[in-house]
């Protein structure tokens, strides 16, 4: 089948697509988008978490069939004009990044969290991330990243 | 893929940003399941169901018929060796006649799509004769019924030091067990390969050993190892489980048979099936002290299950031997350790590699012996510190410094977490607790650690290193080459920062890691800092050297793209001195050697460096649910120098939430040589709600047979934190809990 969907403001279609194929896959390998990672492709580990009309989806829950003619943002189109986004940047600065596979996920969760709540407190950013494993840091820099890109 | 530049920057000491991080954060950098190639097929893997059967016949028909498969290959189809392994080839490519484990390769598809690789292999029909596993090792020691055609021991490791009658008035007992942990390493094993026209392959690969790989695959492939070159792919964690070979061999053949890119990709489940784990252990261990606390005797026990294939087993074991005491002066040990073929999946390595499972052992034992005597369970540790110039059980004298009480000390003395506030997240469990809290109990433990850093027993551990100065745009620029891979832990920004401090220039640039320049070694054992590192120190010597000679001076550093003498004079411009004639040099180098361990014994210098670390765990427990919430974690680690001190917290944060895991969940549950929970919803692996903030005290006592008195970091954070949290939780519920993880139902006894 053929998916349409805008990715990132721009129109993009999909074909071939089979139907039992997920989203995330639909971006990985169809759309030259691999920046949504692949961890579990079971809801699980959120490294694959895209924005879906707004709101954090986990793009591998998402059939590529049910993204028709929806809107996904994914963190390869977080970066504004001037250059990396302030979430962004401040994962880079905060050290929260490691291997990096779980970056693009957590980066869009917590950009998502600060456009909710600008100023989240310690409960209010680990109750927002617990559904992003990281294996790396230890969440340590990951909270620290937060509070900079909350201050920023 | 690309090569990363670093632009101004600093040296070591400092921590400048990674230069594949911006990459990182926007997602284009590149992981080895991110690969993609014109004309590229997928690979997929049938694994045998049974932990041990016999193969009666595979039936390739189903599979060969479905449209769009263009391979389908068996044992039969491997063009050389059919056996690897790291330390002992044991391990078959594909199935050859039997099965060992449950998630044994057997046959391997490579198709246009993903799903239809995986719905051909699952068309394969393989006739099994069933055979009972065997899966207790401790029994399986001196089963008749084996494994494999030797016997099921793989190492036995006897430490025997000073009397083996030795007595004393105090005396615990206890036995310990420690369950399997996955690294559960978030990028699953990937990579693509893709066939060349000299009949050989390029393999873009996840992997902590490029060279460890490249040996294995070479020899199962038939091809000399010139035609095989491996890069190292974008790697998503490692942390001991990407040591071995997994898809590696099976990609390549199928490019090889197919002629077009393969790449393969392992799902969480088959991740699980695809990769050794944490070493299951049960451990018997008697400590005897004088009525001060004293340390008179230890004597020990330790059997690891080593599952179907031997792995690293062999050092693994060898590290819970030697290092089996902890970090304590022992006048008196008898210490055996065994690692055992099963029918369970294979283990081998994990952070902290053997050195985890003596440690939750014999921390509970000090815990023990300090109720016993009625002393504090830092007193009593203190009290036996071992302290430069002591002898570990192997007879090894432990030179430089071993901060053991002062590591104690500290993380004592840091200020204690706050009381619970009212935020019903704070309870154990989180706003799913069905309490209000009334049946929640604070406890606090400490734990502490002792690990070898790099590779042990006489083994040849070097690094090698190319490091190539030279004129680029006007400016003096350095190209910096190692096999060392890249798993998360910042080796790149290392690499980048030691040629800075070396060689007095801003531009670095860190080319891809590959085998067209000599092994460097495993990123494992904390060793990759501590050996490339000093190979990069070593090259860029050896180019400043060169500089000097080619500048007629014997009196000058570089500095600042400068030849500056010690007065601050500078006697000439880098740029005039390289001008169009870059200087490049490769060294191999290596830390002093290491001796094999006496086989009746146990003595010998086996280690290069030793390393430690302490914790402090405050719990809260609710005692009628069975749940726990570590609150606070305070650490303290020496790290000798810290080349850059946020990847070194980094590191240490890391390293202790793997221990918490396994202190309270993480655990492959293997019942009957079957995983029954392979997947991130039954495998829990700490969250952010899990992890607690930590305190993290970094101590640089420098080590002065060391690159620049560094001490490996990687490891340690993962040793002690698990005894902590599980003194923690005994503190605050009275309970025994003498195995991990503690699961609710041995806090509630339902
Ligand atoms: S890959 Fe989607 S949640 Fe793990
Ligand atoms: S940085 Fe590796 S999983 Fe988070």
């Amino acid at each position: 089948m053929r998916v349409n969907l805008t990715v990132n403001g721009e129109a993009r279609q999909a074909d071939d697509v089979w139907p039992g194929e997920s989203l995330l896959y639909v971006l990985r390998e169809r759309l030259g988008l691999p920046g949504a990672k692949n961890a579990c492709e079971q809801g699980e580990c959120g490294s694959c978490t895209v924005y879906l009309d707004g709101t954090p989806v986990c793009a591998c829950l998402v059939a590529a069939g049910q993204a028709e003619h929806r809107d996904v943002r994914t963190v390869e189109g977080l970066p504004g004009p001037d250059g990396l986004d302030p979430v962004q940047q401040a994962f880079l600065s905060a050290g929260a990044v490691q291997c990096g596979f779980c970056t693009p996920g957590l980066v869009v969760a917590v950009h998502d969290l600060l456009a909710r709540n600008p100023t989240p407190s310690d409960p209010d950013i680990r109750e927002a991330l617990a559904g992003n494993l990281c294996r790396c840091t230890g969440y340590e820099n990951i909270v620290a990243a937060v509070k900079l890109a909350a201050g920023a | 893929m690309s090569t990363t530049t670093v632009g101004a920057g600093a040296g070591i000491g400092t921590s400048p940003l990674r230069p594949d991080g911006t990459l990182k954060v926007t997602g284009e950098f590149a992981f080895s399941s991110d690969l993609w190639a014109d004309r590229m097929l997928w690979g997929a893997t049938l694994r045998s169901p049974h932990p041990r059967a016999r193969i009666v016949g595979i039936d390739l028909t189903g599979a060969v018929a479905t449209t769009g498969v263009h391979a389908v290959l068996t044992a039969e189809d491997v063009p050389g060796k059919k056996l690897y392994g790291l330390e002992h080839a044991d391990q078959p490519v594909l199935a050859m006649g039997q099965v060992r484990y449950a998630g044994e390769p057997v046959a391997i598809v490579a198709a246009d799509h993903p799903e239809t690789a995986r719905r051909a292999a699952a068309a394969i029909v393989v006739e099994y004769e069933v055979l009972p596993p065997i899966t207790d090792p401790v029994a399986a020691i001196d089963a008749e019924e084996t494994v494999h055609d030797r016997g099921n021991l793989l190492r036995h490791v006897p430490i025997r030091k000073g009397s083996l009658e030795a007595t004393a008035p105090v005396v615990v007992t206890g036995e310990y067990e420690v369950g399997m942990q996955d690294q559960a390493f978030l990028g699953p094993e990937s990579g693509l390969a893709i066939p060349a026209e000299d009949g050989g392959v390029d393999l873009f690969i996840a992997t902590q050993w490029l060279h460890g790989d490249l040996g294995q695959v070479a020899d199962c492939l038939g091809l000399p190892p010139s035609k095989v070159r491996l890069s190292l792919a974008g790697v998503g964690g490692a942390f001991g489980g990407r040591e071995d070979v997994s898809m590696q061999v099976h990609a390549c053949m199928l490019a090889l048979h197919t002629g077009r890119p393969v790449k393969m990709v392992y799902s969480r489940e088959e991740s699980f099936h695809g990769h050794v784990h944490r070493h299951p252990a049960r451990m018997w261990y008697e400590h005897g002290a004088d009525l001060d606390g004293r340390l008179v005797y230890v004597k020990a026990r330790i059997v690891l299950d080593g599952g179907a294939y031997a792995s690293t087993s062999m050092a693994v074991v060898a590290n819970a031997t030697t290092l089996g005491v902890g970090p304590y002066k022992v006048p008196n040990v008898v210490v055996d350790g065994y690692a055992v073929y099963t029918n369970n999946p294979p283990c081998g390595a994990m952070r902290g590699f053997g050195a985890v499972q003596a440690c939750f052992a014999y921390e509970s034992q000090m815990d023990k012996l300090a109720a016993a005597l009625g002393l504090d369970p830092v007193d009593v540790r203190v009290r036996n510190a071992l302290e430069p110039g002591d002898t570990m059980p192997t007879g090894q004298v432990v030179h430089g410094p071993a901060p053991v009480a002062d590591l104690l000390d500290r993380v004592r003395a840091a200020a204690p977490p706050a009381q619970r506030g009212d935020d019903l997240r704070e309870l154990p469990g989180g706003v799913a607790n069905t309490t209000h809290g009334e049946g929640v109990r604070r406890g606090v433990g400490y734990g502490i650690g002792i690990k070898n850093v790099g590779f042990s027993e006489g083994f040849d551990d070097y690094s090698t290193a190319r490091v190539r100065l030279e004129v680029v745009g006007g400016e003096p620029a350095a190209v910096v080459h190692t096999a060392a891979a890249e798993v998360g832990q910042g080796l790149v920004t290392i690499q980048a920062q030691i040629v800075r401090t070396e060689l007095g220039v801003e531009q670095v640039t860190v080319a891809t890691a590959d085998t067209t320049v000599g092994s460097a070694g495993s990123s494992s054992a904390s060793r990759q800092t501590y050996v490339t590192g000093g190979a990069v120190k070593a090259a860029c010597e050896a180019v400043r050297a060169a500089v000097l000679r080619r500048a007629g001076r014997d009196d000058v550093t570089l500095r600042g793209g400068r030849l500056v003498t010690e007065g601050g004079e500078v006697v000439a411009d880098l740029v005039d001195v390289l001008g169009d004639r870059p200087i490049e040099e490769t060294v191999e180098w290596r830390h002093k050697p290491t001796h094999p361990l006496d086989p009746r014994t146990g003595q010998g210098d086996a280690h290069v460096q030793y390393a430690f670390a302490a914790h402090r765990a405050t719990v809260d427990v609710d005692v009628e649910l069975g749940l726990v919430r570590v609150v606070e974690i305070a650490t303290a680690q020496d790290v000798g120098r810290a080349l850059h001190p946020q990847s070194v917290r980094g590191q240490i944060a890391g390293g202790t939430a793997q221990g918490l895991g396994l202190a309270v969940m993480e655990e492959i549950q293997v019942v009957d040589g079957l995983i029954r929970n392979p997947s991130f919803t039954d495998y829990l692996i700490p969250t952010i709600l899990d992890v607690p903030p930590m305190r993290i005290d970094v101590l640089e006592l420098g080590d002065p047979s060391a690159p620049y008195g560094l001490r490996g970091v990687g490891e340690p954070p993962t040793i002690s934190s698990t005894p902590a949290i599980v003194a923690a939780i005994r503190a605050a519920t009275g309970l025994a809990l003498n195995r991990v993880p503690v699961r609710p139902e041995h806090l509630t006894g339902t």
